[in-house]
């Protein structure tokens, strides 16, 4: 079995993998990442949404050893020193989630968006979260979050794009 | 750490000082939710989620044939599989694994087949169980469950419905028939309004007769969250997780099903993620996961994969309604006959039969007619067996009489809201009793229609619509309109038990004051996105004069929620929050003679406001949590009384609740590709007194793009082998952000009668508004060219088709570029699918 050394959430772990390891089953299983879920079998539902240095992929779409000597952020690693990230915040803020299943997915594409567009205009932002599907809210306040988090992340950052 | 009496003294003092005059009220304000801190940091307990030592992963093996029999099982090889425990068949648990249950026989005549957790000699659907692996890990199990040689002797499979309806083949050749059951309802029999045949006789002879035939689609619940099941046999009881929204239904019925006693079986549903009624169920796999544990005495988890659960999930909806409206030539409704051939699929779940006469109550809707009959066959099918979908009955009733007001309007020539308005129940004749016995306590449909219109701008849309007609624009716009009711806040249990329900309607809660001043409330109405834990905290919070912070709510435990009917039906607030308010009541009655006995006071001379107890007429009072204390330490209690303020109630209703709004959708139909845009949707609910309105309008949302998806994309198609197509999330095809738009909510406020709140159900009412607001938009956009009814899912393809038969023809697009599918050849709608029959609605 192939060893990969991976860095999940700050922490750098090895391990042997099956070839035919998902990285979200590595993330699951081996690691106890729970907060990363899977909620198809398509890759459509982007719920396992993860960042692999630094950018968004659904990790039932990847495999482990596809991580290996990268860095990895799961939705568990997101805030830091105990503070929310701004898209958590404004998650919450705008009641964006109800069953929260598809909520770790949705926060780590959004996160991606916005650093990659801070000034998304609504349809761009209901074209970046085309990926990830919620049956609960019906995206209304997902994109209203999706606004929210961009200029809070935005102002997080001295208005300089990360 | 010991407590001497004086410490608790010391705090008895301490509490003395807080002062609860100033909070604020908390019903009907805008909380955030308390469950969202876990939801967003990746702290949520998911079913699978849990490991446990020793644990075994389950793979189910499915058939892959919709009518077949089970010839032979080869499992050895599958057996000496690497990390195998065990693989067993129907065979081998035949003598154990019972008969999945049905809580609704509606008549007492009603056929079902015998439902096996796990397929002995036969299967009936494409997806059923037939044998299941345990292994050390899901790999292995999942390798080894490719192992299972099963043969199969194919049988012929009824497919579709209307020929299911005629038993040319029969689903379960035992039976003898494909009936399950006949259920009707006639005023005039009822006494509660005329005959419809007379009627319909007299307004052929001198009014207006409109026969429709309508199809509700097939469709998946779909929740993000696949079901996922574990099972801890060790230890005295049982210990199931699982998925679900009905963890105390389903612990009876393990018990009933399995024979074991109910005291030895403990359900916890953990976080739940969605259900919309598809986890209102009790599921072959939860009942195998619980064979596996026991038998090999280990921890068992199964959790599906997207695939397995749509195609062995149950389904909703599947319906062909056939209509008869009869009204005078004003537009005045006489009477409305509804013939309904409903789908079961191939089993009975818990509540399959009765989702149809959920509906059988609301075809009326907000109007007054005067006779009313509704005809009921439930059919059995080779296809995955339906049940509760969001709305359960009310979107099918909803959408006929919405999308049939419409064609009156037309016949009469009056614009839809006129028409309605002719119609409806006027605001000053609530209470009402309707054509079917049902008394409805409040509403104001003419303010909900109002409103909705200001914010709609309904004239200068209407104008618009006019111009683009006279230019001959390739993108017509079409407004739909939806003034809907519905019956929720299941349920009173004498109704219930007048319909033949199994069970009661009423919902349990318990409040325990703990003696750091913090109070847990005890929900039986168990959530899983619905936001009880915060909209609970808000109640209690306000009843007893606590703050928000200090209650946690608890719930979906049987051993923590030993009573309860859990959660569907948009029953939770107006059944569970009212037993909430009333456990909260007698936590008050039960401080009162201990303050009163604490300030020296008659109980009588006590008045109870903001979470204190003070002395008519003086500046002497003593707050709630400082009697908490006090009856903790129960150092000086008065003689007699028992020292526990905690308390618990039993709410039973009287009456459903009857929210009601106006829905308006605005569509663009480009009528050269078939393709529906939504262009603006404004919701106008009533839905009485709203504890939280963040919450209401995050179910409003959800709803109303569950509801658009049934007009516009989701269907479950079957091809002619029984085989689900539409068996992934690639198929089935679930809105996406980018296929929706924002949405205009507001709401109007006529309390309901029945609970001290004054709440109605939220819970499904924008899935139940919006599919015919949608779908008579897009009629309405085309209707000019010749058309009256576009089959649901309203697909480019389908409108485009409806354009075509009708003669109209927009620039060079020929028909032949467009016959890549060709409609009806992989469906179930075989019968009546004649593209020019069902674009134009004509009558069968």
């Amino acid at each position: 079995m192939p060893r990969i050394s991976v860095k999940v959430d700050g922490v750098t772990y090895s391990d042997d993998v099956e070839p035919r390891t998902l990285l979200v089953h590595y993330l699951r299983e081996t690691l106890g990442k729970v907060g990363t879920v899977i909620g198809c079998d398509t890759s459509n539902c982007g719920a396992c949404t993860v960042h692999l240095d630094g950018r968004s992929v659904k990790s039932c779409n990847v495999l482990a050893v596809q991580a290996d000597g990268r860095e990895v952020t799961t939705i568990e690693g997101l805030a830091t020193n105990g503070r929310l990230h701004p898209m958590q915040q404004a998650f919450h803020d705008c009641h964006a989630l109800q069953c929260g299943f598809c909520t770790p997915g949705m926060i780590m594409q959004a996160v991606d968006l916005v650093t990659e567009n801070p000034n998304a205009s609504e349809a761009e932002i209901r074209e970046g979260m085309e990926g990830n599907l919620c049956r609960c809210t019906g995206y209304h306040n997902i994109v209203k979050a999706v606004q929210q988090g961009a200029s809070a992340t935005a102002s997080a950052a001295g208005g300089e794009q990360s | 750490m010991t407590v001497s009496p004086d410490a608790v003294e010391d705090l008895i003092e301490e509490r003395k000082d807080v002062d609860t005059s100033d909070n604020e009220r908390e019903i009907g304000k805008a909380r955030t939710r308390k469950e969202d801190e876990r939801l967003i940091t990746g702290r949520t307990k998911w079913t699978d989620n849990i490991q446990l030592p020793g644990m075994v992963h389950l793979v189910m093996v499915r058939s892959p044939f919709a009518h077949a029999t089970i010839t032979n099982i080869d499992t050895s090889e599958a057996k000496t599989a690497p990390g195998v425990y065990a693989v067993l068949t129907g065979q081998d648990v035949a003598d154990q694994q019972g008969s999945l249950p049905t809580a609704w026989p509606i008549t007492p005549d009603q056929k079902a087949p015998p439902h096996p957790a796990i397929a002995v000699d036969r299967v009936a659907f494409s997806g059923e169980v037939v044998a299941v692996v345990a292994a050390r890990t899901l790999a292995e199990a999942r390798d080894a469950a490719e192992l299972v040689d099963v043969d199969y002797d194919e049988l012929p499979a009824a497919l579709d419905l209307k020929e299911a309806a005629d038993d040319t083949v029969l689903a379960h050749p035992d039976l003898g028939t494909n009936k399950s059951a006949f259920w009707q309802f006639d005023s005039a029999t009822a006494e509660t309004g005329g005959s419809v045949d007379e009627a319909i006789e007299a307004a052929r002879a001198d009014g207006i007769v409109i026969e429709r035939e309508y199809r509700q689609q097939r469709l998946i619940p779909a929740f993000m969250e696949p079901r996922s099941t574990v099972v801890d046999p060790t230890g005295e009881q049982f210990v199931m997780w699982s998925a679900t929204q009905v963890p105390h239904i389903l612990r009876l019925m393990l018990s009933l099903t399995l024979g074991v006693p109910e005291s030895k079986v403990r359900v916890i549903a953990p976080d739940v993620g969605g259900g919309f009624g598809g986890k209102l169920q009790v599921t072959p796999e939860e009942i195998i996961t619980f064979l596996v544990a026991r038998h090999l005495r280990k921890p068992a988890k199964w959790t599906e994969t997207r695939s397995e659960s749509l195609m062995a999930a149950h389904h909703g909806r599947d319906q062909w309604q056939r209509l008869t409206l009869a009204a005078d030539k004003d537009g005045k409704v006489t009477a409305l006959k509804v013939d309904l051939l409903a789908d079961m699929g191939a089993y009975l779940g818990l509540v399959t039969p009765g989702v149809p006469i959920l509906g059988a109550f609301m075809f009326n809707a907000i109007y007054k007619f005067p006779a009313y009959q509704f005809n009921c066959t439930n059919i059995f099918t080779n296809k995955t067996w339906t049940d509760a979908y969001r709305g359960a009955g009310r979107p099918e009733a909803t959408y006929a009489i919405e999308r049939l007001m419409d064609e009156l309007a037309v016949e009469v020539g009056v614009d839809p809201l006129e028409i309605r308005e002719m119609n409806w129940i006027k605001h000053e004749e609530f209470p009402f009793t309707s054509v079917c016995g049902l008394e409805y306590d409040s509403g104001n449909y003419e303010a909900a229609t109002e409103r909705a219109k200001e914010l709609f701008d309904y004239d200068a849309l209407r104008a618009e619509q006019k111009q683009r007609r006279e230019s001959g624009d390739p993108v017509q716009l079409g407004l739909g309109v939806s003034t809907f009711t519905e019956m929720c806040g299941l349920a009173p249990s004498r109704v219930l038990g007048s319909l033949s329900y199994g069970a009661g309607g009423w919902e349990h809660a318990s409040i325990r004051m703990l003696p750091t001043g913090k109070v847990e409330v005890v929900t039986g109405s168990s959530a899983h996105g619905q936001g009880h834990e915060t909209a609970w905290s808000q109640i209690v919070a306000d009843r007893l004069g606590v703050a928000f912070e200090d209650v946690e709510v608890l719930h979906g435990d049987t051993q923590i929620s030993h009573k309860g009917l859990d959660t569907y039906g948009s029953r939770s607030l107006v059944v569970g929050g009212e037993a909430v308010i009333q456990a909260a009541n007698k936590v008050i009655e039960k401080a009162r003679p201990i303050a009163a006995h604490l300030l020296e006071a008659s109980a009588d001379d006590l008045e109870f406001q903001a979470g204190r107890f003070t002395v008519k007429g003086t500046d002497q009072g003593m707050a709630l949590g400082e009697i908490a204390l006090a009856t903790f330490a129960a150092h000086n209690l008065p003689d007699g009384v028992e020292p526990s303020l905690d308390s618990d109630a039993t709410f039973d209703p009287v009456n459903f609740s009857f929210p009601h709004g106006t829905h308006l959708c605005a569509v663009e139909v480009d009528t050269e590709t078939g393709m529906t845009k939504v262009r603006s949707y404004v919701s106008v609910d009533d839905i009485g007194n709203i504890v939280n309105p963040l919450i209401v309008e995050g179910q409003i949302h959800g709803g109303i793009v569950q509801g658009i998806a049934q007009a516009l994309w989701e269907e479950a198609v079957y091809d002619d082998q029984g085989t689900l197509v539409s068996g992934s999330f690639v198929d089935y095809t679930l809105p996406t952000s980018a296929d929706t738009i924002s949405f205009v909510t507001d709401n109007t406020v006529s309390p309901s009668t029945t609970n001290s709140l004054g709440a109605k159900g939220v819970g499904e009412a924008g899935c139940i508004a919006s599919t015919p607001a949608v779908v008579n938009a897009v009629v309405d956009a085309v209707r000019h060219l010749g058309i009256n009814d576009i089959r649901m899912p309203c697909t480019p393809e389908r409108v485009w088709k409806a354009i075509q038969s009708a003669g109209y023809h927009s620039g060079e697009t020929t028909a032949e570029a467009q016959e890549h599918f060709v409609e009806g050849e992989a469906n179930q709608d075989q019968v009546g699918n004649d593209p020019s029959a069902a674009v134009t609605g004509e009558q069968s």
